[in-house]
């Protein structure tokens, strides 16, 4: 039995005084998740993750298909896939009138749990909150309010945890050790679904990924199989300068770094001649192999109505 | 402890952590209203013959804080946790629409009736009073707090700002509880806004409840129990199938 299982899944927001048409905000998106699986769902903002997700909780109905999470009706049976289901919001919310521990115990009473203040404990080391379990959730940094949100999403010991951009605005550290946790709850067994716009995010933890479009699924695969589905390697260099029209066009650029699609050692030679004649000195040239970064605009570039070359 | 039953719980520490603004306050508010019109009016003024008019205000003073700190405890809960998004973590839970129900109308209960009391007993302080008929005086505490605790619901639900709950208390709670003899009897009004007060819900719970304390009322404590009773079930029915269909809560 899969895990999550989304079969037709379509969510339509109706026209209102903020949008004059109808938004078709999911379109028939079908997809399993399979216990134990770390799965990613990438998309750029507006593509559907969340809608998706509130959709899987129970926070948004769909308009059409239906959910199941461990072969439950999140409709029809909720008060079960609920049980089943742990998830991390991605807006840092918390409830002003509680401290951190009263915060964790209410929300495993709400779960039906008392006495559950061994595995709080348990959940506050692992996460570094130790020494705020007192503290009232006002007092405490955007990091460690991520944390608390995490460990809410865990006192119930759901099978299935779902993260919403989990480290978005999360310092480095703080992401490695959320990675690590996250990582861990995995081993365990644990099926993971994340959403996450840091796609080095998604290539090292996810083993299957899905990639969102104005609603429709684009591509689903394993992350091995999109990063072998590159269309070509990647040269990337810095300069300082403005590319020639001709390369900018094609290339990827970000401050000083470029980035352009290789297919083979002739264009490379062309690229580097055509940077040296407009009169740039090229610094750190390297060619590697593409990333999930490089699939993700590969798949998000397909035109409307076509389907990506490893559609689903 | 069940979820729902930890709801209630939250609901209730939610209120306690804050006991001088929620409950110490309106025992303050309904002191001054007490000492400042039955200073102005005592003497003037007797009410069903007898009774005193400090001793009349009493009870009305005291539902009047049921009334309005009910209405307060779930309209303020279920905005503020909207507006902050903290909502969130109640809706990802197995708890049902009837558990909702009870935990935010059962804490609204618990804390208009504690305010309520709280005020009684300041309140009684400063003059005597009777108790005709004390199972009256609890069983209007109850549904009246009831009542307002399901619009307070309600209203905590349709409302999307802080100032269209204000709009709500402010233009519909706060006039019918004053205008509904809190601090006069009906019959001292003319007879075209007597029959106007008679449509005023709130009149009844005030009426019935100020019978338990001097076993006299503008109306049979009765039909007072069985209109508030009507009331509480249409408002509850309404407030049971919003929550069912999520309204704006789950989209």
């Amino acid at each position: 039995m899969p895990a999550i299982s989304f079969q037709s899944v379509s969510k339509t927001y109706p026209a209102s005084r903020g949008a004059k048409t109808p938004l078709k905000a999911l379109d028939d998106v079908s997809f399993d998740i399979q216990q134990g699986e770390f799965f990613g769902l990438l998309g750029p903002n507006g593509a559907g993750k969340t809608t998706l997700i509130s959709v899987l909780a129970g926070l948004s109905r769909a308009t059409s298909g239906r959910v199941l999470v461990h072969g439950s009706d999140v409709q029809a049976d909720y008060a079960r896939a609920r049980r089943q289901l742990g998830v991390v919001p991605q807006e840092l919310v918390f409830d002003p009138f509680f401290n951190v521990r009263e915060a964790l115990r209410i929300q495993s009473g709400y779960f039906g749990i008392t006495n559950n203040d061994a595995w709080i404990d348990e959940l506050l080391e692992s996460l570094g909150l130790a020494d705020k379990a007192q503290a009232n959730m006002r007092q405490l940094s955007g990091g460690m309010k991520r944390r608390v949100l995490v460990a809410q999403a865990l006192v119930h010991k759901p099978p299935v945890i779902v993260l919403d951009e989990p480290t978005a605005g999360v310092d480095v550290e703080l992401r490695q050790t959320l990675w690590q946790f996250i990582a861990k709850l995995n081993k365990q067994g644990h099926t993971i679904l994340l959403t996450t716009h840091y796609l080095e995010e998604a290539e090292a933890l996810c083993s299957r990924i899905a990639m969102l479009r104005s609603g429709q699924v684009l591509a689903l695969a394993s992350t091995s199989e999109l990063l072998k589905s590159a269309s070509s390697n990647v040269l990337r260099f810095k300069i300082d300068g403005e590319l020639p029209p001709a390369l900018a066009r094609e290339a990827r650029v970000t401050g000083r770094i470029v980035q352009l699609p290789a297919h083979g050692a002739l264009e490379i030679e062309q690229y580097l001649a055509a940077v040296r004649q407009a009169g740039l000195q090229v610094q750190d040239v390297e060619i590697r192999k593409a990333d999930l970064e490089d699939v993700f605009l590969e798949v998000m570039a397909t035109e409307k109505g076509h389907k990506w070359q490893m559609a689903v | 402890m069940t979820g729902w039953q930890t709801l209630f719980y939250k609901e209730i520490l939610r209120f306690w952590k804050v006991g001088f603004q929620t409950v110490g306050a309106p025992v303050l508010t309904a002191v001054l209203y007490l000492l400042i019109f039955g200073h102005v009016l005592e003497g003037n003024a007797k009410v069903y013959g007898q009774v005193n008019y400090t001793a009349f205000l009493v009870p009305g003073l005291v539902m009047m804080s049921v009334l309005q700190n009910a209405f307060a405890n779930s309209s303020s809960s279920l905005i503020q946790s909207k507006i902050m998004g903290s909502l969130v973590f109640v809706l990802l839970t197995p708890i049902s629409h009837w558990g909702l129900f009870a935990a935010y109308v059962g804490s609204s209960i618990l804390r208009g009736v504690v305010v309520g009391f709280g005020v009684f007993i300041v309140t009684v302080w400063f003059t005597g009073t009777s108790f005709e008929a004390p199972l009256w005086i609890l069983l209007f505490a109850v549904c009246g707090a009831a009542l307002l605790g399901v619009l307070g619901l309600i209203a905590g639900l349709w409302a999307e700002k802080f100032d269209q709950m204000a709009v709500f208390q402010n233009f519909v709670v706060m006039p019918l509880t004053f205008l509904s003899g809190v601090f006069y009897s009906i019959h001292s009004l003319p007879p075209f806004w007597q029959k106007v007060s008679h449509l005023n819900p709130i009149f009844y719970m005030i009426d019935g409840f100020r019978y338990g304390f001097f076993g006299v009322s503008d109306v049979s404590p009765w039909l007072s129990l069985c209109i508030v009773g009507i009331a509480l079930l249409v408002v509850s029915a309404i407030a049971v199938n919003l929550l069912r269909i999520g309204y704006k809560i789950r989209s």
